[in-house]
């Protein structure tokens, strides 16, 4: 029913819940409690993928993290669609929708298997060989080609229909991997009373006890202890149990990245459920538990469908009570392969035989072995196998000579175990060879970290838990309890690299998930490469989203043979994150789309979304761009906006304007240092605008200041420029005079600003006015009064960026939009027009007003910009000063502020476009200077432009071409103001 | 001062809940920023709660709050509506003493996050440990929630304050609305 290969009882699924399931369009079951993969060893399914770059048949060969070969695409719909997953991760649940990959037309017929026939063409490093030329080729044609035939899973094309979320954590102990040493670890410090966090990938904790049928700890069964030890800590309020949760990063001073799987193991889950949860998690203490990988054997043809690593086959038997074949062959270097073949025979399965690398094996589990009657041979290889889909028999060379051929569909094998030390790597710490054990080992931790049990090399069970224990005890002061353990004998062995004589022929793979060979790490080694870093990326062993976990050791160890130097001479490469791979938008976890960055909104924003604004983005702020009406063309509402605000009134939303208000006895003092002009002067009650520099005397920011009182001052920057202009100012505050009694509060979002500007203003404003005389005589240009209107307080400027009779309403926020309404009901008398960004920048150009960030770059000085009369030479200092006497700040010829007139009166130059002094100039030929505002204006009924042009004050009247993207145009030099020059319409 | 005419940034958002923490937004009230060195912070004790000189603390007396915020800034928040009473009395008992007092009323929205669930909620996007021993009643500090600047002040073991400047308000509530989504079910 739930598949012919699943035992009768045993493991941990749920025979009374079937689950049905697709894998490739064919309908299968399996159990509660099953992997992807376990149910469809159960349903006697090996074949799941195509090789990498040789499309050969793979078949399920692990059970957990690291298998190279069983990855698939899961997802019954494109938006919910994972490639490359690994089926030994997938959890089953009703309806689940798997694919196999990299794949064409099917998996039993690819047509690009043919790879393999042609694989002495493609040896490691034939991308740097084949594909060199053409070079323009390798984009084009080498590229594209490749990607398709040698890639994995495609990716999805629509999109992600699922949510993320994220959780900082902190905890005094962070344990990883709740194996026996992890649990015990996590026990041990809870016990203590610490704040402990335990970690585990896998549905279930237990790590390897959810396999150990034999074991006793303190006189129950490794079940009941697990289930009593996850009770306790689930008890304890202390302790957070993350299941499902991968550490995948372990980064500076203890901080741990993880990826709780949410919903992807539920039929149907809940649509509001987040898909994962990153977790950002800040440990004093960490114990790594995180257990070991086994080995694979390297021998011809180790890759079938049927050969799996053998603890893979005893896991699948004893947690999943599936048997993963009929009749096995277990090829071993290491005697936990006997632990396996035991528990096979014992489930029914015919062990042909254990082929034991070898020469003697006498420790206690071969021991069992050939007391349950199995036919062991030692000094015994296997020298090839055979079958197409699934491994039909396997030829051994026996130690005593002589071959023999054995049939079977399970080859179950252990070349030893490798501690998992990828965490440890990328905390810094240093990895130590054991020579006795063969093994690279953790050695001095960089951080407050300790690593337990196997992934430090100590396997067995008993060990392992007292080691967890310990390692508990030492993140917490508290004492280890010891365990009592019988059933679990130690197990020892292994053999790195090369099996002697494998390999010659037939391709024997090192690296299953990238498809490395014995000859293909040979071969790098030939063809010079010494360094095991440069071998790595010759041969891709060890890279991707497997990072070695299987092949790293025997790659290693046959490149240490082919260069006759030591393992630890030819060193390890490092372990990169992420220990296995995580999704995209977990990284972005709730930072996407509507929330992928604050949207800042004024106080006005409605209104003008209410009257039909287009906006656009400053920094993070939303601004009015033009507010069109139905049926007009852009350049009509341009001219509607600006003739209407010229010939009556216009209004605008200034909100995002910054705004600081500066206090203290010293302000003025402070401003006088900060601006190139002198406050002193300032009466009370106005305003001045003021132009600031770096400390290399370039403009920086420009700005009204107005003064409210002696000892306190407005300054208005630019609405992006008000974050740099406050890093300036707090840094010389703090720095270089703390000496100064002098304050500053950043105030934008008190105040919603509306600009009002137009010959008709004055008459909007007088009826709502209260406590200010607003008459030309008594409140002139650059003037600010405090009063009310509407009976709210106001801020009330008289200021002007558009060359008319100008004032800027500022109201606390709340209020804007209230007051906003009042005033353009008042406007609506006078025929008065709503403006936004577009009209202002032309009508300040059409004044030659600069704007700071477009007229300059960081490299230009007052004087550029025809200021010099601004520069009070004569304070005794002021930021950027010194810098505007260097030589290359005073000397002739630099680029100058002047007006452009495009000959085509109808040509609204490029913004950034280069001017030269022939229409088709010379190549080489320098540029004079750059466009940096054009329009077309309503005013002047034709284009013009503000532009930077080299000694441009010297060539007024002269000709100069404008680069276009269609050829250059002529212009003429004129001054930069357009309009009104006398200013008359400022008091109109 | 004419309410009626008043828009909280808060006004057309809902508050977010779950079934073990809750937001409820903050009223309208008085916030000032005062600037200065001790004496200033002394003389300001006017006030009532006396501007702390204890980094990250925050001082609560008869419904008034003092607020470190840096060695020479705290945050006064006061229930009224109207800061102009308030504002004159300071500067009354800080005359001659350097300092700036500056009203930022409507610079920032406050919410508080409410119930046993609330440090976890939190968590969702402030990346400090709010447990009671690393975080205690009393503290405050500048921190971050995603990407919004924030001042968190803990009032109570289960009751915490947010302020924000004033446009990231339908940002804080949107973050604090998915967290409280996602921690219903997960």
């Amino acid at each position: 029913m739930t598949g012919a290969f699943r035992t009768a009882s045993g493991g941990r699924v749920d025979r009374g819940k079937p689950i049905e399931f697709a894998f490739d369009g064919v309908r299968y079951v399996g159990l509660a409690g099953d992997t992807l993969a376990s149910a469809l060893l159960a349903n006697g399914v090996h074949l799941v993928g195509r090789s990498f770059k040789y499309h050969r048949p793979r078949g399920i060969f692990a059970s957990g993290a690291e298998e190279p070969n069983a990855l698939v695409g899961v997802g019954a719909s494109e938006s919910r669609f994972t490639p490359n997953l690994r089926a030994t991760q997938v959890e089953l649940y009703e309806g689940l929708r798997a694919t196999s990959q990299n794949n064409w037309p099917s998996l039993r017929r690819d047509l690009q298997a043919i790879n393999g026939w042609f694989a002495p063409l493609f040896p490691a490093g034939f991308y740097y060989k084949t594909f060199m030329r053409p070079s323009a080729a390798w984009k084009s044609l080498y590229e594209p080609l490749i990607r398709r035939a040698a890639g994995l899973g495609r990716a999805p094309t629509a999109r992600d229909a699922d949510r993320y979320a994220n959780l900082y954590a902190h905890c005094d102990v962070a344990v990883v991997g709740a194996g026996p040493a992890g649990l015990a670890a996590a026990l041990t410090a809870a016990r203590g009373g610490a704040r402990v966090m335990l970690f585990d990938e896998q549905a279930e904790m237990g790590g390897s006890l959810l396999a150990e049928t034999k074991a006793q700890i303190d006189g129950a069964s490794a079940a009941a202890w697990l289930a009593a030890t996850l009770a306790e800590l689930r008890a304890s309020p202390k302790v957070t149990l993350a299941a499902r949760t991968q550490i995948f990063g372990y980064y500076a001073q203890n901080f741990l990245a993880g990826l709780e799987r949410l919903s992807d193991h539920l039929a149907g889950p809940d649509s509001r459920l987040p898909r994962e949860r990153l977790w950002q998690v800040r440990a004093k203490r960490v114990v790594l538990s995180t257990g070991a990988h086994e080995r694979p054997i390297v021998f011809a043809n180790n890759d079938r469908p049927g050969i799996m690593l053998a603890e893979a086959a005893r896991t699948y038997l004893l947690r999943y009570g599936v048997k993963p074949g009929s009749r096995a062959l277990i090829a071993t270097a290491h005697d936990s392969a006997y632990r396996a073949a035991l528990a096979l025979a014992e489930a029914g399965v015919d062990v042909a035989l254990i082929a034991d690398l070898r020469e003697e094996a006498d420790g206690e589990w071969p021991q069992a072995a050939r007391k349950a009657g199995v036919r062991i041979e030692t000094g015994a290889r296997i020298a090839g196998t055979d079958g197409k889909f699934r491994v039909a028999r396997a030829l051994v060379a026996k130690g005593s000579g002589g071959e023999e051929s054995i049939a079977c569909d399970l080859v179950a094998m252990s070349g030893g175990w490798t501690p998992n030390v990828h965490l440890f790597s990328q905390s810094r710490g240093k990895l130590a060879f054991d020579e006795a054990m063969q093994m690279f080992l953790p050695g001095a931790s960089a951080q407050d970290e300790r690593s337990a049990g196997a992934c430090r090399g100590v396997f067995s069970l008993a060990a392992a838990l007292e080691d967890g224990a310990e390692a508990g005890a030492a993140a917490f002061g508290a004492s280890a309890p010891h365990f009592a353990v019988e059933g679990a004998p130690d197990a020892a062995g292994g053999a790195l690299g090369r099996a002697t004589g494998a390999g010659d022929g037939a391709k024997a793979f090192v690296d299953f998930q990238n498809d490395v060979t014995v000859r293909d790490l040979a071969l790098a080694t030939r063809e010079g490469m010494r360094s095991i870093e440069h071998v790595k990326r010759y041969t891709t062993t060890g890279m991707a989203t497997d990072q070695g976990k299987t092949s790293n050791m025997n790659a290693l160890a046959i490149a240490s043979e082919a260069l006759g130097k030591t393992i630890p001479e030819v060193g390890l490469t490092t372990f990169r994150l992420p220990y296995t791979p995580v999704t995209f938008a977990a990284f972005a976890h709730v930072s996407r789309r509507a929330l992928f960055d604050p949207i800042r909104k004024t106080p006005l924003h409605d209104w003008a979304e209410e009257h039909g604004a287009t906006f656009e983005e400053a920094g993070l702020w939303k601004r009015a761009s033009y507010f069109r009406l139905a049926g007009e063309t852009l350049r009509q509402t341009h001219i509607r906006e600006c003739l209407g605000t010229r010939q009556r009134a216009g209004m605008m939303d200034a909100s995002t304007l910054g705004k600081l208000e500066v206090t203290g006895p010293d302000a003025v003092e402070f401003l006088n240092r900060l601006y190139v002009n002198a406050f002193d002067k300032l009466a009370v009650g106005r305003c001045r605008y003021g132009l600031m520099l770096t400390e290399t005397g370039f403009v920086m920011d420009d700005g009204v200041v107005a003064r409210l009182a002696a000892d306190r001052f407005l300054v208005t920057t630019t609405s992006v420029g008000v974050a740099r202009v406050i890093a300036q100012m707090e840094d010389f505050i703090q720095t270089e005079w703390p000496d100064l009694n002098v304050w500053f509060t950043p105030v934008t979002e008190q105040w919603a600003t509306i600009a009002i500007n137009g010959p008709m203003t004055r008459k909007m404003l007088e009826p709502l006015v209260e406590g200010i005389d607003i008459s030309p005589g008594a409140m002139p240009h650059l003037s600010m009064r405090e009063g009310r209107i509407c009976g709210v307080p106001t801020r009330l400027a008289r200021v002007s960026f558009t060359g008319e009779l100008g004032f800027e309403v500022n109201v606390p926020a709340d209020f804007g939009r209230a007051i906003w309404e009042s005033i353009w009901a008042e406007g609506r008398k006078v025929d008065c027009v709503v403006y936004g960004l577009d009209t202002l920048l032309i009508l300040r150009a059409e004044k030659g007003f600069i704007v700071v960030g477009q007229e300059t770059d960081g490299t230009v000085t007052p004087d550029d910009l025809g200021m010099a009369k601004m520069v009070a030479k004569n304070k005794p200092d002021f930021i950027g000063k010194r810098s505007l006497l260097m030589a290359d700040l005073t000397r002739g010829g630099r680029k100058q502020l002047v007006g452009l007139l495009p000959e085509d009166t109808e040509l609204k130059l490029d913004e950034g476009a280069q001017i030269v002094a022939e229409a088709t100039p010379a190549v080489g030929s320098p540029a004079l200077g750059h466009v940096t505002s054009a329009y077309w204006s309503p005013t002047l009924q034709r284009g013009f432009a503000m532009a930077l042009v080299a000694g441009g004050r010297g060539r007024m009247g002269a000709r100069v071409h404008v680069t276009t993207m269609d050829g250059t145009r002529a212009a003429q030099i004129v001054e930069p103001i357009f309009y009104d020059k006398e200013g008359k319409r400022l008091d109109a | 001062m004419p309410d009626a005419l008043r828009r909280s940034p808060l006004a057309r958002l809902v508050a977010p809940r779950n079934a073990r923490a809750e937001v409820v937004f903050a009223k309208p009230a008085t916030r000032l920023i005062l600037r200065g060195r001790e004496d200033a912070a002394r003389a300001a004790a006017a006030f009532g709660p006396a501007p702390p000189l204890e980094p990250l603390r925050a001082v609560e007396k008869d419904r008034r709050a003092a607020i470190w915020q840096s060695p020479d800034e705290w945050l006064l928040i006061a229930e009224e509506a109207e800061p102009l009473a308030l504002t004159e009395k300071l500067e009354t008992a800080l005359a001659g003493i350097p300092h700036g007092l500056v009203d930022v009323s409507h610079r920032q929205a406050a919410l508080e996050v409410v119930g046993p669930g609330a440090p976890r909620l939190l968590n969702a996007g402030v990346p400090l440990d709010l447990a009671s021993a690393a975080f205690p009643i009393g503290m405050a500090t500048r921190t971050l929630l995603v990407k919004a600047d924030i001042l968190l002040w803990r009032r109570g073991a289960e009751r915490f304050w947010l302020e924000f400047a004033r446009s990231f308000s339908p940002y804080v509530v949107d973050i604090l609305a998915q967290a409280a989504a996602d921690q219903e079910l997960c």
